[in-house]
């Protein structure tokens, strides 16, 4: 297998001469899938992306065709589209350079979505620091309501929907769909307990509603193109399509790389695409999936069974690239984000790190959550500062176990991961880190301490 | 739907429970306790304190068929959740399995405790919910003991004044959102909100809210710690001195459901009782504070005679000759227990007097503080004291003193001169003024009569459900004065010659069931109260509006 990307949905990105505008867009061929897909029945539309085994790529990889067929169409009550495009998992930005450079197709993306759906009214929940994503959306929606493809009775069809964009309240959790269906419909961005709030049941408003990551979307005209037989061919079946990785931390070039699953390896990716570990260094370890995903050492062995049904070993670097092969190995690729650490980070800052984030992004309704993410940074915070004691590894562990599963929603799952997976398959380092702390003692947590960032 | 059963199987063995309950009420209804905080009856499901954990199996199904699946021995095959549940916000559904007693839920619960108490204050010794606190009892008995914590605590605001009835204190808050679900809920107007995100979270009001609602100390109940305690209780005594009545409040026709707290006959606080049919678990603010009325001060404490104190018996004895020389009015209230009532209308049959009555009408909220600010008008109806709703004052009662058909009134608790009596009418009569409180009349009264305040004695109200309900004694009465029914019981054994000995408020509703037909089965009220037949009322024109559990009857 040889690294090379497919760019599908990031056909546009950083092309030549490519800007935002609709006249770019449409000189590509831009809408005329949707042009097209308004005169379609909406049962094919259904019945195609069920066919297409989508998996959503905002985090969870829930198959969309299913999401679109639970909604629930007898209550009577109008079915909402909602685009999530609160991009905040640590080290994602792969919905940002869509909004910002390609804000057409995720346009047409929701236009097509929401006509299979019927949605009454599409939403953009947008990342609150994202203020020119903003503007560019809201700029690009004016625009393609003028040509008639947004409001009143599009492409000439009896559909009519308009599309909302609200700007997210700057926080994590909003970007978890019951969260942001809370801060959508005006409260604090609290997730909901599921039951009774599905979304597809209990969503906006109490109404019927499909939530979906940016980059889902701009595959709907896709798979409504090419058909979802076709699509559930590309790269491996059981997680068909592309992925665009977004490769972060110590690597020569990192960047965005959209390519099909399975395609290629993990090592493959770091090594040809991204050029490799930075002069004189050696990886580490990488998180595969934003922060939130469990971390894997670059030694580490995994024995997997393939497709025939063979039990082979496999290291870190061979991982093929999808969400299936991933899932083996103990982790999930989550929303593709992948962070490469080498031999100079220190593990502990590293956890100490995250866990601070998520100290800082619990919404605090629930209190494992609530609790445990606070303690946690303490105790790597601690540790950092030079006050770690031995028994402080294995009490992180337990703060997370007590934590995982135990939550309304998967933050707290989330922000457990990295340290059960850190602490386990990094314990050394933090025994030794704290014995040598404990040596050295003042003057140099002094030292230690005067540098650090968190 | 409602008496509709489904097999659970909690902890190894079937039960039968009610269709449709959550799993936290349907182990309840067995016996089987999942402890909770953020869960509350009668307020929406948060599920966020994650206390009620439980793990959760249902009949597992063949993913072809659909057919349920069963195990080599017959017994259904179950498919077991791999993570724990919230009890209070699953549905039980047939042949669930539920397990509340493994290792691992007890662990559940020992780390929710354990990351609860992370940043409580553990200020027990200065809380005054110590003794009735959740966390306090939950840590108790499903705690780990010691904490594992050795960072510093979170620091947030205390003693912040709510509304000037609530003390708050946000680092004792366990963030269960009730408060803020009973506003929002039952007052329907938000007041208490959370500000900040993560273990920094804070309870907080919103500034500047008109939080004038009379409920808002409902809260102070619902709190499951000591976050929010109410300011006229603070500090005044530990709750496990306290003895606890139960009793029904007397600020109107509501009857809701109430307890009194008492300790060496002074009353501490008045807090709700549950009644689903009556108050659900709320009460009035305003009710809490009505045995302010009853203090020391304001109270009758001795018999009188044209002003001058003298013995209770005397006093009685000199009554019963003024009765006995005709020309009586009686002054009957609506505060009088329905025991008392109906004596009271021997008494008037007795000595052939006309019982005069007034309404006491304020303002509906629609909820709990009914327009009838009397606890029990309809047991004027029910024991023939009245036959149509009663007027504002007492002008009649006047005309007929004026008239001189009247001599003597004897009258119980009412201000007459405050409803329409004049001076000089009040002059021309013998006043006999029977009540617990001083008042306009009892300073010119004739005779004073000391009685007890509905504290000091057993009886029965019937509220504006037609719902008869029972309230105790809760604190000893002061020497020197006459229970009522003992008052009028000597009375009538006198004046009708029947030998009716001190009986029992029990005695009297036993004699009433054989005379009146609606009260037939009210010799033994069960603690919910007993509903009452009242189709032959179904003209009087009542004032109470449409509130909680009650609809006004259609005409
Ligand atoms: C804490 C948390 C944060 C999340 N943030 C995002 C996000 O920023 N963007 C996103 O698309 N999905 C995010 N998700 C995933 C969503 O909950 C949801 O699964 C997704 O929007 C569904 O869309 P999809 O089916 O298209 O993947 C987050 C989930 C969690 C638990
Ligand atoms: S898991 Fe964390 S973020 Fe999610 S609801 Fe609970 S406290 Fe909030
Ligand atoms: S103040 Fe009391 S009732 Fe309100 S959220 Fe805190 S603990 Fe719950
Ligand atoms: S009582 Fe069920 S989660 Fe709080």
């Amino acid at each position: 297998m040889a690294a090379k990307e497919t760019r599908i949905i990031y056909r546009h990105i950083g092309a030549d001469a490519w800007n935002a505008s609709i006249d770019k867009y449409l000189s590509d061929g831009g809408y005329s899938i949707l042009s097209e897909t308004v005169r379609r029945p909406r049962e094919e539309l259904c019945a195609e992306m069920e066919k297409s085994k989508l998996r959503g790529r905002g985090g969870a990889g829930f198959p969309c065709g299913m999401k679109w067929k639970f909604l629930d169409r007898k209550s009577g009550k109008p079915i909402y589209l909602v685009c999530n495009a609160d991009e905040s998992e640590p080290g994602t930005c792969k919905d940002r350079l869509l909004i910002y450079q390609d804000p057409h197709q995720i346009i047409e993306g929701i236009m097509c979505a929401s006509y299979a759906i019927n949605a009454a009214q599409a939403f953009i929940y947008i990342r609150g620091e994202y203020i020119n994503g903003y503007r560019i959306l809201m700029n690009a929606i004016e625009e393609a309501r003028k040509k008639n493809f947004v409001g009143k009775n599009i492409c000439g069809s009896d559909y009519s929907c308009e599309i909302t964009v609200t700007r997210g309240a700057g926080c994590y959790v909003c970007g978890e769909e019951t969260g942001l269906l809370s801060s959508l419909s005006g409260d604090r961005a609290y997730p909901r307990i599921k039951p009774p709030y599905f979304p597809a049941v209990m969503g906006l408003y109490d109404c019927p509603t499909a939530v979906n990551n940016v980059e889902t979307l701009c595959w709907v005209p896709q798979i409504f193109k090419m058909g979802g037989e076709a699509f559930s061919k590309m790269g491996n079946p059981l997680d068909p399509g592309t992925h665009i990785w977004g490769v972060s931390g110590l690597v020569q070039k990192p960047g965005r790389y959209e390519i099909e699953t399975g395609a290629c390896t993990l090592g493959e990716l770091l090594y040809d695409l991204c050029g490799g570990p930075l002069a004189g260094r050696r990886f580490k370890a990488v998180i595969p999936g934003g922060s939130s995903m469990k971390i894997l050492r670059w030694d580490e062995k995994f024995s997997i069974k393939d497709k025939d049904g063979a039990q082979k070993e496999v290291r870190t670097e061979d991982i093929p690239l999808d969400a299936d092969s991933f899932m083996k190995c103990g982790t999930a690729i989550g929303s593709c984000g992948i962070i490469v650490m080498d031999n100079t980070v220190d593990m502990v800052e590293a956890l100490a790190n995250l866990n601070q984030f998520y100290a800082h992004e619990s919404c605090g309704q629930c209190t494992p959550c609530r609790e445990g993410t606070m303690w946690m940074s303490r105790i790597t915070k601690r540790i950092c500062e030079g006050w770690g004691r031995e028994e402080d590894v294995a009490l992180l562990k337990s703060v997370a176990d007590n934590m995982c599963g135990r939550t309304i929603c998967a933050l707290g799952e989330g922000a457990a991961w990295p340290t059960q997976s850190n602490v386990s398959k990094f314990k050394e380092e933090y025994y030794e880190k704290i014995r040598r702390q404990k040596k050295v003692g003042g003057q140099a947590r002094l030292d230690n301490n005067s540098y650090r960032l968190i | 739907m409602e008496n509709e059963k489904v097999t659970v199987n909690i902890n190894g063995c079937n039960y039968e429970v009610g269709a449709g309950l959550n799993v936290l009420e349907a182990c309840r209804s067995v016996g089987v306790e999942v402890p909770f905080f953020c869960y509350h009856p009668k307020l929406k499901v948060a599920g966020s304190c994650r206390m009620c954990l439980v793990t959760i199996g249902t009949p597992a199904r063949d993913r072809a068929t659909g057919e349920l699946l069963k195990k080599e021995d017959g017994s259904p095959e179950i498919s077991w959740m791999p993570k724990p549940a919230i009890a209070c916000g699953t549905k039980v559904s047939q042949n669930m399995h539920v397990v509340t007693d493994s290792e691992f839920i007890k662990s559940c619960r020992e780390s929710v405790l354990e990351f609860l108490l992370l940043n409580h204050p553990l200020d027990c010794p200065i809380c005054d919910k110590a003794g009735e606190c959740k966390l306090q009892e939950y840590a108790n008995t499903f705690g780990r003991g010691e904490s594992r914590y050795i960072e510093n605590k979170n620091v947030k605001p205390k003693k912040v004044m709510v509304a000037g009835k609530i003390m708050m204190d946000s680092q004792r808050c366990i963030e269960c959102s009730r408060c803020i679900r009973f506003c929002r809920e039952f007052i329907g107007r938000s007041t208490f909100s959370f500000t900040k995100r993560g273990s920094k979270t804070e309870i907080s009001v919103y500034p500047n809210s008109d939080n004038d609602s009379n409920y808002l100390l409902n809260v102070v109940d619902g709190c499951p710690v000591g976050a929010l305690t109410e300011k006229a209780f603070r500090f005044k005594m530990r709750t496990w001195f306290l003895k606890v009545t139960d009793s029904i409040c007397g600020e109107s026709s509501a009857g809701i459901n109430v307890r009194v707290w008492s300790r060496n006959g002074k009353i501490y606080r008045i807090t709700p009782r549950r009644n689903d049919a009556v108050n659900d678990m709320w009460m009035t603010d305003s009710g809490r504070y009505i045995h302010y009325r009853f203090e020391a001060k304001n109270r009758m404490s001795v018999a009188r005679i044209d002003s001058s104190p003298c013995d209770l018996g005397y006093a009685a004895e000199r009554c019963l000759e003024i009765l006995k020389l005709g020309k009586v009015a009686i002054v009957a209230n609506a505060w009088q227990s329905v025991e008392e009532m109906f004596l009271m209308k021997r008494l008037a049959d007795a000595c052939g007097a006309k019982i005069y009555m007034i309404s006491h009408v304020g303002a509906d909220d629609g909820k709990l503080l009914s327009a009838d600010r009397t606890p029990n008008m309809r047991g004027a109806f029910l024991t023939g004291l009245l036959d149509s709703y009663p007027p504002k004052d007492f002008k009649g009662l006047g005309a007929a003193i004026d008239a001189g058909e009247v001599g003597t009134v004897l009258c119980f608790r009412e201000d007459l001169k405050d409803f329409g009596l004049e001076q000089k009418q009040l002059k021309a009569a013998n006043i006999i003024y029977c009540g617990a409180l001083e008042n306009n009349i009892s300073a010119s009264a004739k005779i004073c009569i000391p009685l007890r305040t509905e504290f000091e004695k057993n009886g029965s109200w019937v509220n504006r459900q037609f719902r008869i309900q029972k309230f105790n004694m809760a604190v000893q009465a002061p020497e020197n004065t006459f229970a009522d029914i003992d008052f009028l019981s000597f009375l009538l054994s006198e004046l009708e010659g029947s030998h009716f000995d001190a009986p029992s408020a029990e005695d009297v509703r036993a004699e009433m069931a054989k005379s009146i037909v609606a009260m037939k089965d009210a010799v033994h009220i069960p603690a919910s109260g007993l509903p009452l037949d009242s189709s032959q009322f179904a003209s009087v024109d009542f004032p109470e509006e449409d509130a909680m559990h009650y609809s006004r009857q259609k005409k």
